[in-house]
């Protein structure tokens, strides 16, 4: 560790911004110490340099695009790399970090198939229906002049102005009842939660003002609006911060709720939602936001949506189906790449939308299958994964099970703080493995 | 009617000894309460021009022998012409104390006969329509919440009256004379709380869900139309549209945190909001001063500008709601305005509304500051009406509102078949799942 630590050094020192490195000595002694790499993640060295508060996390650009065959151990200069850059991107908070790979700029024509991040997706879907209907605005903490809590915003604010990108005080409550107000008034608001944790406190404007509003009135009331912001756990931001939120929204008749996994979901499923009629919540994923994906040509257009309420089968398979939804679709790709290694072909359906849940996507599948495991971040009791169990006990998948299904869930405590204990609150890529190899009696 | 006057007219030629012209103006005043829009079968029609008052007033029409017929022996002859009454008075109104203004409404109001007949018109109906809703409710027609507006009926006329029908509004649970006065038929209000088909809101909404355009209820949470409002607010703001909305909540809402957040974005963005108390001394069941450090309710928008303005008088209401949608019409954003009002009921039927106050002090108010009776008083004894006219006028509203009421128990209940519908809007229709899971029901938008 050591002389790799020297290594460490002179490769932060030609890649850092001209700022002395002995000032930030002190920063990084600790990780002389730290735990052999191979043993951590890529978003490890991440967590040791961000703070729990709400300040933007730089953007893990630097990762390459998901390489399924390499799941485990990391080679030493491979993470000496990620360090310094990691580093690099640190010093540069606040300008956009250095990135391997393109980056597609507003309105310029593009070659066929193209990296995209599912921030830059979320920019573009806003952009294009900001354009597209002027009655669309977006209001929330640090959108406008900050360029977005997350950077999801950014440039919004300089292309259209104070009108349509409103910052608001730190109160949910009253920007939220504001947002839905302007809603009845024959606006289309984006209403940012800087994550849906602070959705609890304006959460009655979201099920009392907005969701029942159409019924009440019996048509003659509707919301457009579009609630939108992080969702579930983050990295080392401890229990307030961690919230899923999937179960608790999903179980509210009169609001539709949505989770993108990858940049074509976001961008899809985000102007779909703004185009709706109805209230919907859009639940993102902190830790996806800088993840690069493919974006295919269709999905480059600006008319291009995703419609709610259908899933997709990202992974086909015969033995098993898993039903996920947000960044555990990754874990499950990862998991049945393992297990493809053992001779079990799992299907990998994204559920997409939360509510309302496509059913016989999932029916199909298990019908398939005969198995069926369900992955959540969320706590499973009254979770997505139970709602799932329930709805294929009473369809016709159930006799077509050749086990009881299996949740895999977050475990059923508060959010903890330290990174080991973190890490095993959440669902792992072994326990997937583990589960789904239960549930097939292997 | 012409036999009857020209029979008239030559008995007052006999008597006076002069040529008597007696006109008929019985087609130019309306008796009978606004016609409103159908509102169950679409959403935000252009809302019906105002009634009545923009029509000729009498002024133009009395004849130059107004004096002739001052006798007492003809006073109940000349009942339906309209010809010695006083077309329009001022009269002196209460001054309003004002927070961070340099002056108030004005102190003198103009009030000319056919605004003072609408007026109260108005105020009668929704009267009449509360007393026969508790009647209701005693009656186990009427179920659930049922919060009556009576005694505070200078404030929805008085409000309406002042702002266009472009104007939007928004209010709390105690919506129904405000349901009224932005244009929904009495029946059709009636048969919300009753629960049938043929209600506002189709049955589905009841006591605290109607609305109608540029009028979004009707809000149970208490507290929660203040943010909605400020929000319809930013929406007049961002269209450029040159209208207002009036946010109304009570003296118990006052205290909520979200009225204070609201206050901060509409100060801030300067949104033409009219944030209006309705002070009506008790908060359910707790008085203003066991529940509010301050009972200034104009002044608690600290850094918005506030009226506080009695709430009994229809005059006093229009003359400072007609000053606050100036000062935010002009861009000057939002203010606030207190309306010192008194509800009889208590807090809703399940609230016999004595066990907070005196029996006395409820009878005081009604004796001595009845919004209906100041109304008629005064236009009685500026010689504005008879009281005949006002006599009539009751008879018609009170046929009127019974006729609503015998609709509002005959009309069937909403169909089983739209128990599911109107969860979505403009999308396909959607299962959805009933009570157990052979139950699969439809929902259409």
């Amino acid at each position: 560790m050591y002389c790799s630590s020297w290594q460490f050094w002179s490769s932060l020192h030609k890649g850092s911004s001209g700022r002395c490195p002995w000032l930030l000595f002190p920063f990084f002694t600790l990780w002389l110490f730290a735990p052999p790499p191979s043993q951590l993640s890529r978003c490890d060295w991440l967590c040791v340099m961000t703070r729990s508060d709400r300040v933007v996390n730089c953007s893990c650009d630097w990762l390459k695009s998901l390489d399924l065959s390499r799941v485990t151990a990391f080679s030493p200069a491979e993470d000496r790399f990620n360090m310094a850059a990691s580093l690099r991107c640190f010093l540069r908070t606040g300008k956009n970090a250095v990135s391997a790979l393109q980056r597609r700029e507003f309105h310029r024509s593009l070659p066929a198939a193209v990296q995209v991040t599912v921030r830059d997706a979320l920019n573009q879907a806003m952009d294009e229906e900001l354009e597209r209907d002027e009655r669309v605005f977006l209001l929330g903490e640090e959108v406008a002049q900050y360029d977005g809590a997350y950077k999801v915003s950014r440039g919004l604010w300089k292309k259209y102005g104070d009108k349509r990108i409103i910052d608001t005080p730190i109160t949910e409550m009253g920007f939220t009842g504001i947002a839905v107000g302007a809603a009845m008034a024959g606006l289309r608001p984006i209403c940012e939660f800087m994550t849906f944790n602070f959705s609890m406190q304006a959460i009655d404007q979201v099920i009392n003002s907005a969701a029942k509003t159409y019924y009440m009135s019996a048509g003659l009331q509707s919301v457009p609006i579009v609630f939108r912001g992080p969702n579930g756990a983050s990295a080392g931001v401890a229990a307030q911060h961690s919230q899923c939120f999937a179960a608790w929204y999903g179980h509210c008749p009169g609001l539709k709720v949505v989770s993108p996994w990858n940049a074509e979901d976001a961008k899809g499923l985000l102007k779909s939602a703004i185009r709706d009629d109805n209230p919907v919540v859009f639940l993102e994923n902190e830790l996806m936001y800088g993840v690069p994906f493919e974006m295919s040509e269709e999905s480059q257009s600006k008319d291009f949506t995703i419609p709610i309420g259908k899933a997709k089968v990202e992974r086909q398979g015969t033995h098993v189906t898993m039903v996920t939804h947000s960044r555990y679709v990754s874990h499950c790709l990862d998991a049945a790449a393992v297990l493809a290694k053992e001779g079990i072909e799992c299907e990998v359906i994204n559920l997409r939308t939360i509510r309302p849940l496509d059913v016989d996507c999932i029916e199909t599948s298990v019908m398939k299958t005969n198995h069926l495991v369900t992955v959540e971040g969320g706590w499973p009791q009254f979770g997505v994964g139970a709602e799932i169990c329930a709805r294929v006990m009473e369809g016709p998948a159930f006799n077509y099970l050749d086990a009881p299904a299996t949740r895999v869930t977050g475990v059923d405590i508060p959010m903890p703080y330290a990174k080991i204990l973190e890490d095993n609150s959440l669902p792992q890529i072994k326990d997937i493995i583990f589960s789904v190899k239960k549930t097939l009696n292997v | 009617m012409q036999n009857m006057l020209t029979i008239i007219s030559n008995a007052l030629c006999r008597i006076t000894g002069r040529n008597v012209l007696l006109i008929d103006l019985s087609e130019y005043v309306s008796l009978t309460s606004p016609a409103a829009p159908v509102l169950a079968q679409t959403e935000r029609q252009p809302p019906k021009p105002p009634p009545v008052s923009t029509r000729a007033p009498a002024a133009e029409l009395v004849s130059s022998q107004t004096d002739q017929l001052d006798r007492p022996g003809s006073r109940v002859v000349v009942s339906r012409s309209f010809a010695d009454f006083t077309p329009q008075a001022t009269f002196d109104i209460k001054k309003c104390d004002v927070h961070r203004l340099e002056e108030g409404p004005p102190v003198k109001a103009t009030l000319t006969r056919d605004q003072g007949l609408q007026y109260y018109r108005i105020m009668q109906t929704v009267r009449r329509m509360e007393l026969k809703a508790d009647q209701l409710y005693k009656q186990k027609i009427i179920r659930g919440f049922c919060h009556l507006y009576d005694g505070q009926e200078a404030c929805a006329a008085g409000i309406e009256a002042a702002i266009n029908p472009s104007d939007h509004l928004i209010t709390a649970y105690r919506a129904h004379g405000y349901t009224y006065t932005r244009g929904v038929a009495i029946k059709e209000i009636l048969a919300e709380l009753t629960g049938r088909k043929g209600g506002v809101a189709k049955g589905k909404g009841g006591s605290m869900h109607m609305y109608a355009p540029h009028f979004y209820g009707g809000n149970g949470i208490v507290g929660a139309q203040v943010p909605l409002g400020a929000g319809i607010a930013l929406a007049c703001q961002y269209q450029g549209n040159n209208q207002v909305c009036v946010t109304l909540y009570g003296d118990g809402a006052a205290n909520q945190g979200q009225l204070f957040e609201a206050f901060n974005m509409a100060a801030l963005w300067k949104l033409p909001c009219i944030f209006i108390c309705e002070n009506n001394k008790y908060g359910m069941g707790t008085s203003v001063e066991r529940a509010s450090a301050s009972t200034d309710y104009y002044k608690r928008g600290d850094f918005i500008p506030g009226l506080r303005v009695d709430g009994m008088d229809v005059l006093c209401v229009r003359e400072a709601t007609q000053f606050a949608a100036d000062h935010c019409r002009s861009g000057k954003g939002p203010i606030v305005m207190e309306l010192q009002t008194y509800r009889y009921h208590g807090h809703s039927m399940s609230d016999p509304g004595v066990s907070y106050r005196t029996r006395e002090e409820i009878q005081e108010v009604r004796s001595k500051s009845d919004p209906i009776s100041l109304l008629k008083d005064r236009m009685l004894s500026n010689n504005m009406a008879a009281v005949e006219e006002f006599k009539e006028i009751d008879i018609a509203i009170r046929k009127e509102v019974e006729e609503a009421a015998q609709y509002a128990t005959s009309d069937p209940e909403p169909p089983l078949e739209e128990l599911c519908n109107h969860i979505f809007k403009n999308d396909p229709p959607l299962e959805v799942r009933g009570t157990h899971p052979w139950a699969t029901l439809k929902s259409v938008s």
